[in-house]
């Protein structure tokens, strides 16, 4: 066997935390990792947030990120233990033989100088060809990678591309010193679906045409299933499986890869429309202050008593302005409102406490959902005081209560969100709107910001909650998964406009508008050869046309 | 977090000029008014800072002056605070035609050196404590208006504030439990430097003639007293300067740990 390209040999990495109030503690990021990675092959790392999975990729540059210390093991980069570099021994590492793709191409970019400068600029400073031959191969990339207008593509600045070019000009700019390895930190996270599909085929295509050996991270088994030729599975700094992604896909070993791999297989039964809709949207037109155009356009979508309305685009369809619109946030400039037999006012102010509690609202991030300056039992027990005039024992009997109900049992009453996991903020922002005893919950994507595990438990929670409590969920998300397992309805958005709506099996079902297909073509399945098929189906349809 | 050496000796020096003039008649060897000396005796084991212009003792004096110019620059800048504060997070919370009369008002209000306002109207007005108080707490509020006013900006688009206005509550809600208790950090850390502005102040009025008056001792009209003495080579002025400045900066350096200690307390996670 050839000497591997990288290889990394019990690889320990430590941070020091300063929590609050208490002294400075070490703790162990990544425990022994061990692996090989040869050249031209691709390795996908795998896990969730805190798993390590950026960390490992980083040490492959000998790098740490803010305060990170790589502690103890082994990283070899051909041949030799870049550990034991020194400064100018690292620098030429990182560029010459390693390079990096972030997550978020827009805030990495230096929006002062023009892409060509930027992708180029490893090149000339490392010596490792001139100008002419650098910006040779950077249009070579450009082309290679589909960017628009090849040669003239790099004369641009940051700001007058859009988010998936500019993440393929930073591959371009990975790619451009001709490196042997280069590491993807979550190259397509940032991106929508349709988006995501292009830069992930765009990648894969490059990185088979260099050669170039690549670390793929990402928390998204489905994507890095179309790009590696092997799957490292890790969790809290641990390796939990390796093995060729065919293996990792249809025959994982542990329970925890298992987990990962039949992820959104949630049941999910399509309930009828009733006749009296909780919420009836009509004709609704708005835009915001300022602006000459309309962000929603003639809307107009019912949500029954105790069911989902799924609403799905991309960002910046009007998605979340349906959200503001319904509470009032965004008065419309057109259209009606009716909720529950009512007509509710266009403006929040103006509206009954009544109109208030029985129609609540869930975030995105649970972090800044709740003031991190109140108590969980504060956070819950404002809205039984506000609405319900409940105190003391009968009030602290309901929060807790409503924990039970959220699955998070007793002890957390007194906590801040500061101490909750991701899951467990998003948890009590729902017990926080299941106090007001609701009709109706708007959904704002709530489970984008989480792990796919814990969006799983907090799907099944919500789907549960919707028993119980016959509660109607207005459900906004970019997610088509997640639509799939949850929704009764769906109403597809399109540049401020409801372009498909009807039930799930209305929906789903061909044939399709345009856009609706292109949306569901591009939800990344959890199998090989996945990309192939859809790159070439739309290869041929825009040959048919 | 830790005390640092800085802040200990901030803490421990703010404290000891605090005490002392708490219990001012207990301590102070003489009493504020009496002449027990020659004129500007040099420091000895009797007078241990000196007499000042007319034989009095400098250390007693210091420390009864201490007790006006702290009590004088607390209030002030409590008033200061409550007005700008509350106004600030109003204009914050408002928005709109609110913010805009509320910051133009500032705006005005800023654009002529305090000084000068203070000057022309304790000369109009009669010179005792609550005007001074009133007029130093009201020019001095307008600083903190414009930092509560951005910091209750930041606080106000967060999510759990529009939880808050969705849920119906009011603005004393958002404001006081909501926004406050975010805010109150970056606020305290400004309260220390602005009492310490206060100090200066009600010193520099005091200098001139028009802040604190005879017979009360306060530190900037102790330096207006004896600054002829420097002339003849007499420090008599030196000690209140000196108490000024070690009043300042040892205030100075508990704000600044402070505002250390917050930054790193916020959000609880990742800075």
């Amino acid at each position: 066997m050839a000497e591997p390209l990288l290889d990394v040999r019990n690889l320990k990495i430590g941070a020091t935390v300063y929590p609050p109030g208490e002294p400075p503690e070490d703790i162990t990021i990544v425990h022994g990792v061990s692996f090989t990675l040869e050249k031209g092959k691709v390795l996908g790392l795998i896990g969730e947030s805190g798993a390590g999975k950026s960390t490992i990729g980083l040490s492959s540059m000998a790098f740490g990120r803010g305060g990170v210390r790589i502690t103890g093991g082994e990283v070899f980069v051909n041949g030799r233990d870049i550990l034991k570099l020194d400064h100018g021994g690292l620098r030429k590492l990182r560029g010459d033989e390693v390079t990096y793709v972030a997550q978020s191409a827009a805030a990495s970019f230096n929006p002062a100088k023009t892409l060509m400068e930027q992708v180029i600029e490893t090149c000339l400073l490392h010596g490792l060809c001139d100008r002419a031959e650098a910006e040779k191969r950077a249009v070579t990339f450009f082309k290679k990678l589909g960017l628009p207008n090849p040669e003239t593509f790099g004369n641009r600045y940051p700001h007058q591309v859009s988010g998936g070019q500019l993440q393929r000009a930073m591959t371009a700019m990975a790619l451009c010193p001709k490196p042997d390895l280069v590491v993807f930190d979550e190259p397509t996270t940032a991106l929508d679906v349709t988006t995501q599909i292009d830069v992930l085929a765009a990648i894969k295509e490059a990185i088979r045409d260099t050669g170039v050996a690549a670390l793929y991270i990402t928390h998204d088994l489905a994507v890095v299933a179309q790009v590696s030729d092997h799957i490292m599975v890790l969790r809290h700094g641990k390796k939990v499986e390796y093995g060729t992604t065919k293996q990792i896909i249809e025959d994982p070993h542990e329970d925890y890869t298992r987990a990962l791999v039949s992820v959104r297989s949630i049941e999910h039964e399509e309930k009828q429309p009733t006749p009296k809709p909780v919420l009836k949207i009509e004709n609704v037109t708005a835009r915001y202050r300022g602006t000459n155009f309309d962000v929603l356009k003639n809307i107009s979508v019912d949500l029954h008593p105790g069911q989902t309305l799924a609403v799905v685009g991309e960002s910046g369809s009007g998605k979340s302005t349906l959200a503001r619109v319904i509470t009032g946030l965004l008065p419309p400039s057109a259209g009606r409102i009716t909720f529950a037999g009512r007509e509710l006012s266009r403006e929040q102010t103006a509206r009954k406490r009544d109109d208030l509690r029985e129609l609540q609202m869930i975030y995105q991030m649970a972090d800044v959902a709740m003031n991190p300056r109140h108590t969980v039992g504060t956070i819950i027990g404002r809205p039984l005081e506000f609405y319900f005039g409940l105190k003391g024992d009968a009030k602290k009997k309901r929060i807790q209560e409503l924990l039970d109900e959220i699955e998070m049992g007793k002890g957390f009453i007194d906590r801040y969100p500061a101490e909750l996991s991701g899951g467990q903020k998003q948890r009590v922002c729902i017990a926080r709107a299941l106090a007001a005893k609701p009709k109706m919950i708007i959904c704002d994507e709530v489970t984008s910001a989480l792990d796919p595990l814990v969006a799983d438990g907090i799907l099944k929670l919500l789907l549960n909650l919707q028993k119980i409590e016959h509660v109607a969920y207005l459900f906004i998300t970019h997610d088509l998964a997640t639509v799939k397992a949850i929704a009764d309805s769906i109403a597809v958005m399109y540049r401020g406009q409801v372009v498909r709506y009807g039930s799930k099996s209305d929906v789903l079902a061909p044939p399709f508008d345009d856009y609706t297909d292109l949306l569901l073509s591009s939800v990344p399945e959890m199998r090989l050869g996945w990309l192939e098929e859809v790159i070439a189906h739309r290869k041929m349809e825009s040959a048919g046309n | 977090m830790k005390l640092t050496l800085s802040a200990t000796i901030g803490i421990c020096l703010t404290a000891l000029f605090v005490l002392s003039a708490i219990f001012a008649p207990w301590i102070a060897p003489y009493p504020l008014d009496l002449a027990v000396g020659g004129v500007w005796e040099d420091p000895s084991s009797q007078y241990w800072l000196g007499t000042d212009t007319i034989g009095r003792d400098i250390l007693s004096r210091l420390i009864y002056g201490g007790q006006i110019t702290i009590f004088v620059a607390l209030a002030s800048s409590l008033l200061a605070f409550s007005l700008g504060a509350f106004f600030g997070f109003l204009a914050a919370v408002k928005g709109g035609w609110t913010d805009q009369i509320l910051s133009r008002i500032v705006d005005m209000m800023m654009a002529i050196p305090s000084l000068i306002v203070a000057l022309v109207i304790l000369s109009v007005l009669p010179l005792n404590l609550t005007v001074l108080i009133l007029v130093m707490g009201i020019l001095d509020s307008t600083r903190v208006f414009r930092l509560a006013r951005a910091v209750a900006m930041d606080i106000a688009v967060m999510d759990y504030v529009e939880a808050a206005k969705l849920r119906g509550e009011g603005q004393g809600w958002v404001i006081f439990r909501e926004i406050l208790p975010n805010a109150l950090s970056p606020l305290v850390a400004e309260f220390g430097l602005r009492f310490i502005f206060a100090v200066l102040f009600i010193s520099t009025l005091s200098f001139l003639g028009l802040g604190i008056q005879p017979p009360l001792a306060d530190w900037g009209g102790m330096v207006k007293e004896n600054k002829d003495g420097l002339i003849y080579g007499k420090a008599a002025a030196l000690m209140p300067a000196a108490a000024i400045a070690a009043l300042a900066i040892s205030v100075n350096l508990v704000a600044d740990w402070v505002l250390g200690r917050t930054t790193s307390l916020k959000g609880g996670r990742g800075g």
